[in-house]
């Protein structure tokens, strides 16, 4: 893995994880994008510090953060591929693979945990035919995972769906969260 | 009773106050309710004589360790021609905590103003307040806040027309329990992956890009502007008579098998067992207490015997062999099992070791292998002193304390409730959950 596109968007043939052809990489950051991440350079004394932030605006554009995409950030902050996956696989919020349109993370960590969460998850896992964790339905719309603790311990269950942050979830809210995401 | 509800009248509001008001978010909503007065008196002031009223009030660190924060402040050295940062820790992540949260939330610019503050007192033009990137709400009113007070000119290049830059930015982090450790938080800032330093050099010496740096929690530098404003004496008035150690107000976030669970914000040295009945509520219904863990997860756990003679503040915490670390207080009541819930915390720091050192990456998933072995009812007598042998060599042994954290509730609910795990031992039976008795 190392020869993805540079830095002003030339074309390289992009594989899923599982191998097939698609199509040709297109570049993350070309126009308001890069002029973004131009914008917050301003703000750091070294260009690596932009990597998160980086990261996170290749996320927005692809819904996950591919090899190619981490060959073309390395490529603009002068770091080299392998750094970038090293940075990326350490964060658990980065997706190194494609995920359903809907990503669902509910926390399960002791202060949830006594609350009941584990409930919660089934819930999930049953009403989105996801089935287990981690698995993307069939339909490709849902992923459910389990999170450590975010933060948000006395509104048990929180749940989060994509940005949303979703409070106090119980096992029987589940189908009307859902209805959200459709 | 605590946020999300009105407060109790036994409750102090000195950060809470505004939490839930939507125009205290605003830049003119804030500065209607007194803000940025602070910060106008503070660019006047010599950073020492900030410094001192700080040391003056005895805040300390609310992010959990609680070193006393003037202090921390006066080892930068200043006028040493070097660029100095200020690092807002608003990783929260500690089970049972989620207080920063609604500080981010609610008052906003109470954080800018305190950052601000921090940063001229410390010799830095420069504030970073990380964020964990799982506070998608937090993040998108701090950044809202951030941007509205530098286009007013309150911070940048010419700080309320001071001729002083200050600087303050949002860096959104990407989950990572251990980005909340200080030197971690660094890393990830600069752009790498979140491991922590072997210390020393301090951040004071050389921290965010190997210059010198002070970190401090959210909950600390909201509290500076309140104590600028209304003097270190005020402040050091709230706190137990016999105990001025610990001085102002708390916030103390409350879940688990709770009636009421929020944020609570009450002085120093309140009595725990009003607090837990009184404002929180008491138990669900049908319900008893049965053990507390009060400062977040890597706390010890006390019985709710120990808890009710307690007193809410650094020493009084001490005292009953737990510590008020990040002042996140996880109740359980006696449908709880001890053992299950330990092996779910073990399982957390497991997941979240960074891996560095020996003793805590295999620790932490040895010790969680064997709580699990347990709580399934294959556990062995000789897994209770393997669990002890295991906490022994991961305290005091490695480069951060997450390792130490993980030891801490093994060995206290291994002391505090050794029946309940020996009966999974022996009688081989899996916890059952008793009967509500109405
Ligand atoms: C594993 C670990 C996680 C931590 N997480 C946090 C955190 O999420 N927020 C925080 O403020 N401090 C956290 N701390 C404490 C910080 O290292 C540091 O002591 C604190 O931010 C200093 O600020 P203060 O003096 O204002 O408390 C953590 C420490 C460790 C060892
Ligand atoms: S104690 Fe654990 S988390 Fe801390 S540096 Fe060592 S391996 Fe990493
Ligand atoms: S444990 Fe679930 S939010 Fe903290």
């Amino acid at each position: 893995m190392s020869h993805g596109p540079s830095a002003a968007g030339g074309a390289a043939i992009s594989t899923t994880p599982h191998g097939h052809q698609s199509e040709p990489y297109v570049p993350v950051f070309t126009g308001e994008t890069k002029a973004r991440l131009d914008a917050l350079m301003e703000r750091y004394p070294t260009r690596m510090a932009t990597l998160l932030p980086a990261l996170w605006m290749v996320q927005e554009a692809r819904g996950w953060v591919s090899p190619e995409a981490m060959a073309e950030v390395a490529g603009l902050l002068g770091l080299t591929a392998a750094y970038v996956k090293g940075v990326v696989t350490f964060y658990t919020m980065y997706h190194q693979h494609p995920v359903g349109t809907h990503f669902i993370q509910v926390c399960t960590t002791t202060p949830c945990h006594v609350c009941g969460a584990e409930d919660v998850v089934k819930a999930f896992l049953q009403h989105t035919g996801c089935g287990e964790l981690g698995v993307t339905s069939a339909d490709g719309k849902y992923t459910v995972i389990e999170v450590e603790c975010l933060g948000a311990c006395g509104f048990a269950t929180p749940v989060m769906v994509n940005s949303d942050f979703i409070e106090s979830v119980t096992p029987e809210k589940v189908p009307d969260v859902l209805k959200r995401y459709g | 009773m605590g946020f999300p509800f009105k407060p109790h009248p036994r409750e102090s509001t000195v950060l809470s106050k505004h939490f839930g008001e939507a125009e205290a978010r605003t830049l003119d909503g804030w500065k209607v309710r007194g803000g940025y007065r602070a910060l106008e008196q503070a660019l006047g002031m010599d950073p020492v004589a900030i410094q001192n009223i700080v040391k003056e009030s005895g805040l300390r660190g609310r992010g959990g360790a609680g070193f006393p924060t003037g202090l921390k402040w006066s080892f930068m050295k200043l006028g040493d021609g070097k660029p100095h940062y200020l690092c807002c820790n608003a990783d929260e992540s500690e089970p049972g905590t989620f207080k920063d949260r609604e500080i981010m939330r609610w008052t906003p610019h109470a954080l800018i103003e305190g950052c601000a503050i921090a940063a001229h007192a410390i010799g830095a033009e420069t504030a970073y307040i990380y964020i964990r990137g799982e506070f998608t709400e937090p993040l998108e009113v701090m950044e809202r806040a951030v941007a509205e007070a530098r286009n007013a000119g309150v911070i940048g290049p010419n700080a309320m027309g001071s001729g002083k830059r200050v600087d303050v930015w949002v860096h959104k982090g990407a989950g990572a329990y251990i980005c909340g450790e200080e030197t971690a938080l660094m890393n990830s800032l600069e752009g790498k992956r979140g491991n922590p330093r072997i210390k020393p050099p301090f951040p004071a010496a050389a921290g965010l890009f190997g210059m010198p740096t002070t970190i401090n929690n959210v909950e600390t530098l909201a509290a500076v502007p309140h104590i600028l404003v209304n003097g270190g004496a005020w402040y050091k008035n709230m706190a137990r008579a016999d105990n001025p150690k610990s001085t102002g107000t708390k916030l103390w976030s409350v879940c688990g098998n709770v009636s009421r669970p929020g944020n609570y914000e009450v002085q120093m040295g309140f009595p725990f067992r009003e607090f837990l009945y009184d404002l929180c509520g008491g138990p669900p219904r049908g319900r008893t207490f049965k053990a507390v863990i009060p400062g977040g997860s890597s706390v010890p756990i006390i019985t709710i015997a120990e808890a009710e003679a307690a007193f809410m503040d650094y020493e009084g915490m001490v005292a009953v062999g737990t510590m008020l670390g990040s002042a996140g207080c996880i109740v359980m009541d006696d449908a709880q099992s001890i053992p299950r819930q330990v092996a779910r915390l073990a399982r957390f720091y497991a997941h979240e070791s960074c891996a560095q050192c020996t003793q805590c990456r295999e620790g932490t998933a040895w010790t969680t292998k064997i709580l699990e072995r347990i709580v399934a009812g294959d556990g062995t007598a000789e897994d209770l002193d393997t669990l002890l042998d295991l906490a022994d060599n991961m305290t005091g042994k490695t480069i951060c304390v997450l390792s130490d954290s993980c030891a801490a509730p093994v060995v206290s609910g291994l002391q505090k409730f050794p029946d309940e795990f020996k009966a999974l031992i022996t009688r081989k039976t899996v916890h059952t959950v008793p009967a509500i008795v109405a």
